[in-house]
């Protein structure tokens, strides 16, 4: 790890001091552990709320305004109610599967967010085969459907949750080939390499323009589907049947699935941020210097820039179809991508990136 | 070998119950599908969860009562519904109402069935996947249920047009009101197009869904906006005119591909065609009685007597079988919802679940109309 | 190449669908249709001729216009009018009258058609302007609409 904060320094080298080394290690893999899911639980539950209001103002209409000013203590109300709520299941369901299915999802939703880089001193884990290591755990997030969606004895929960299975494995190949594209611009696969890159030579979707912004295209539309969010939402789209695969649960083990697919727009918002758009370096590098604040605030800024709009593709258009769904990512995403990766190997061969 | 395969590989079809409460339904309507896999087999309607016996209480009524309870029937068109009970009374009276009240009666009629558009055009956004699409159409119909309120005084079950006229007579401020909602709403609907109509995965999700050729459409009975986008010419306004509409001019549309699309056209048509005759309408509404006076007990010389209108989702006929007495023998109303709800089972065989909402939202079907 | 044109075209309608709703994003503050409901009561009101509920108005010497002759009752389609009158002598012309009791009105049936209100020929019973008319005992829905007082005497039997 490569925290260099004067109070994280001083609190590891407190538990070094009073421990001995392998227990002291743990100790501190797990604080931070700890710290990282308090703050995205958090995270995750504000997202919620922000999906609220920025749905509402685009319906001409004001969120959630009572509960705390602007709303804020919304969610916190939202989680007390799913908390309390009774953990009922159907009579004949596999028990085993049932209970294991959330944390498969949620697990690998919080795993994939342990290498992003918040800042340069702030990442937790930052191993030479970042990009890979995320779309790898990416996949995990499928078991977890599946299972949820197999044992809760019902017929539209199977449908539901065989439909989202297909929908997740087909495109997360078009986000993994257009990942692909941008790394071959950078030549690692390490993320905070990739913003050194950046740094020096602008952001990746300025310094390989054509193919880059169609692989940014092409990874808005794979990834909008990744997470099952509209207009790819047809599997828990309500004027369908049900509600897909987590009809059968309720209180905790629903608010896992939910807070698994806010965090996993999260995540699928911050690789484009990384990847594209220059992580937490500030444009044209005004505040350069300054150490960890503000790089942080510009990774916030631009996260939740790209995940306005994602949820702008979510009010405006309506839902495909599962057939239409597949063909789009079988006979166009796929084809063009392809074409994409060989167009941005030519460019690079002929020196045309800038 | 093929018959092998083809037995292990059987699949086995499943009933599905689209319930009664249902967020896609408009209403309380129950659908048995028989599926096998994702393609539909078999949709067989379970009708009846609101009926209220309306026909028979219609018996007990007398004749101005009785305009009361069509508001309830197909509520989104209940001026026009009122307009046709009025008319069967007046025809069998004998009874001329002055030009004023025709021309008030078309006007409001048009009105109506632009509230009742737009409401289907929201519902039917919301249920293809766009869920602002409620919203924006909810934000046009509040204007024309301002102009209703300050008229008639309600908003959704009218009983303004009586037999001989109307109740009272219209507020001063509906001509002004009228014209601003039709020069708001004219910018209105082409913004309605860019959202939804030209949207490419609108277009791939009703194209080709549902199709329903011009002989089925015929041999089945089917009316309205259903009909027209099949290609069969059916508006009620234009070959048996009542009211003020042989004295304007509008076009009907038609469309011959007879698929969702096609009817989802026509609706939006209509919407044009009809903002045209209150424009033509509205500046020269002539003076006169608003109300013809009957007697206290209207009392119908004995025979049958039958009256069509246009409502929003078709034709509405109404039958009167009368021995004189001050009560109706027998009143039957021709719904245009359960004709056109026959035609659901033939055209979903063979598609898939998402086929079955997109095209029941192009049907427009509100279920009391279809009850009763 | 239709393959190609189809993207671009397909990519262009999306596109003009996504401005539809920016632009009301974008407007938000002022576009916003929302009223804020239990705390606008001063503020809001219905139009004139508002279908609330029916009351019969009183004057200043709790005097109403209703003599009793029933003919709301009979133009009410569903008996959401219940008369209770007596005969009594009355004062001037010393002949025996009708005169009313007891105006019942069933809030709970009422469907608001507007028959009776029509119907009566002293416009005795008026809408109100209440849209709050929900109770907790259904016992509050059934109304005595004329208060102990007696009638307005000139130019009412004409």
């Amino acid at each position: 790890m490569n925290i260099t904060l004067s109070i994280t320094k001083t609190i590891n080298d407190w538990l070094f001091s009073i421990m001995p080394e392998g227990v002291a290690s743990i100790t501190v893999m797990v604080i931070i552990a700890l710290a990282y899911l308090a703050l995205f639980a958090v995270a995750g539950l504000y997202l919620v709320l922000l999906e609220r209001k920025v749905a509402a103002w685009f319906q001409l209409r004001l969120g959630p305004n009572r509960v705390g000013p602007f709303g804020l203590f919304q969610t916190m109300a939202d989680a007390l109610k799913l908390v309390s709520k009774e953990l009922t299941s159907t009579d004949r369901i596999d028990k085993f599967l049932y209970n294991l299915a959330p944390y498969f999802v949620i697990v690998a939703s919080l795993i994939a967010l342990s290498v992003f880089p918040f800042s340069k001193q702030f990442q937790a884990f930052d191993i030479n085969i970042g990009v890979f290591f995320l779309i790898a755990i990416s996949s995990i997030g499928v078991i977890g459907i599946l299972l949820a969606g197999w044992s809760s004895n019902n017929k539209y929960a199977l449908i539901g949750a065989m439909r989202s299975g297909v929908q997740t494995i087909s495109y997360e190949l078009s986000v993994g080939l257009s990942i692909l594209t941008m790394v071959l611009l950078t030549g690692s696969l390490q993320l905070s390499e990739i913003i050194e890159v950046q740094r020096t030579g602008g952001w990746l979707i300025l310094q390989g323009h054509v193919p880059a912004v169609i692989a940014f295209m092409i990874f808005m539309i794979a990834g909008t589907a990744e997470t099952n969010r509209a207009p790819f939402d047809l599997v828990e789209a309500e004027s369908e049947l049900g509600a897909g695969f987590h009809t059968e649960y309720s209180g905790m083990k629903f608010a896992y699935f939910f807070l698994a697919e806010f965090i996993n727009m999260f995540i699928i918002a911050s690789i484009a941020v990384v990847l594209f758009f220059g992580g937490w370096l500030s444009p044209f590098g005004i505040t350069e210097g300054i150490t960890w604040f503000p790089e942080v605030i510009w990774f916030m800024i631009k996260v939740l820039m790209i995940i306005i709009l994602m949820m702008w593709f979510r009010w405006t258009f309506p839902r495909l179809r599962v057939d239409q769904l597949l063909t789009l990512e079988w006979k166009y995403l796929l084809p063009l991508n392809l074409a994409n990766i060989v167009l941005m190997a030519v460019m690079i061969w002929l020196n045309w990136t800038i | 070998m093929e018959q092998i395969v083809n037995n292990s590989f059987k699949t086995q079809e499943y009933f599905v119950n689209m319930g009664p409460q249902h967020p896609a339904a408009h209403g309380v309507l129950r659908l048995l599908l028989t599926i096998d896999g994702e393609i539909i087999k078999n949709v067989e309607p379970d009708l009846g969860y609101i009926h209220r016996s309306i026909e028979k209480m219609c018996e007990r009524d007398s004749y101005q009562q009785i305009v009361h309870l069509t508001d309830r029937m197909d509520y989104l068109s209940s001026h026009i519904n009122n307009e046709a009970v009025c008319l069967v009374v007046e025809n069998a009276l004998e009874l001329e109402v002055s030009e004023r009240v025709k021309v008030i009666r078309t006007i409001i009629s048009e009105l109506t069935r632009l509230a009742s558009h737009q409401l289907w055009w929201g519902v039917m956004g919301m249920d293809v996947g766009a869920l602002t699409t409620y919203f924006y159409a909810f934000r046009d119909r509040e204007l024309i249920n301002d102009i209703f309120e300050e008229t008639c005084g309600a908003r959704l079950t009218m009983n303004y047009n009586i037999p001989g006229g109307l109740m009272f007579d219209i507020h001063p401020n509906f001509v002004k009101r009228t014209k601003e909602f039709i020069a708001h709403f004219k910018k209105k609907l082409p913004e309605y197009d860019r959202l939804l109509t030209g949207n490419i995965i609108f277009q791939k999700r009703t194209k080709g869904v549902g199709v329903l050729t011009k002989e089925d459409a015929i041999s089945f009975g089917v009316s309205g906006p259903v009909g027209r986008g099949s290609g069969f010419a059916n508006d009620v306004r234009k070959y048996h005119p009542y009211s003020a509409y042989d004295r304007v001019e509008f076009n009907e549309a038609l469309f011959t591909e007879g698929d969702s699309f096609a009817r989802y056209r026509v609706r939006i048509m209509e919407m044009w065609e009809s903002m045209s005759i209150i424009e033509q309408l509205i500046d020269d509404i002539p003076e006169g009685d608003y109300l013809t006076p009957t007697k206290a007990v209207i009392k119908l010389p004995k025979g049958e007597y039958y009256q069509k209108v246009e409502t929003a989702r078709g034709e509405l006929g109404v039958y009167i079988n009368s021995t004189g007495t001050k009560n109706p023998y027998r009143l039957k109303f021709r719904s245009p919802g359960f004709s056109n709800l026959s035609v659901l089972n033939h055209i979903s065989k063979g598609g898939k679940i998402a086929d079955l909402v997109a095209t029941m939202a192009s049907f427009d079907f509100v279920i009391p109309d279809i009850d009763r | 190449m239709s393959y190609f044109s189809d993207i671009y075209n397909g990519i262009k309608t999306l596109l003009t669908g996504m401005t539809v709703t920016g632009n009301y994003f974008i407007h938000a503050r002022k576009g916003t249709l929302t009223q804020q409901y239990p705390d606008n009561r001063e503020t809001l009101k219905m139009f004139d001729r508002f279908r609330g509920e029916v009351i019969m108005p009183h004057d200043e010497q709790n005097e109403h216009r209703c003599t009793g002759c029933q003919k709301c009752e009979i133009a009410c389609p569903n008996g959401s009018i219940e008369i209770i009158w007596d005969r009594g002598i009355d004062p001037d012309t010393g002949k025996k009258k009708k005169k009313i009791d007891k105006h019942i009105y069933h809030l709970g049936m009422c469907t608001m058609c507007g028959l009776c209100i029509e119907a009566c020929p002293t416009d005795a019973i008026v809408w109100a302007q209440n849209y709050e008319n929900s109770v907790y005992d259904r016992k509050y829905l059934t109304r005595v609409l004329n208060q102990p007082g007696s009638i307005v005497k000139a130019g009412i039997e004409d």
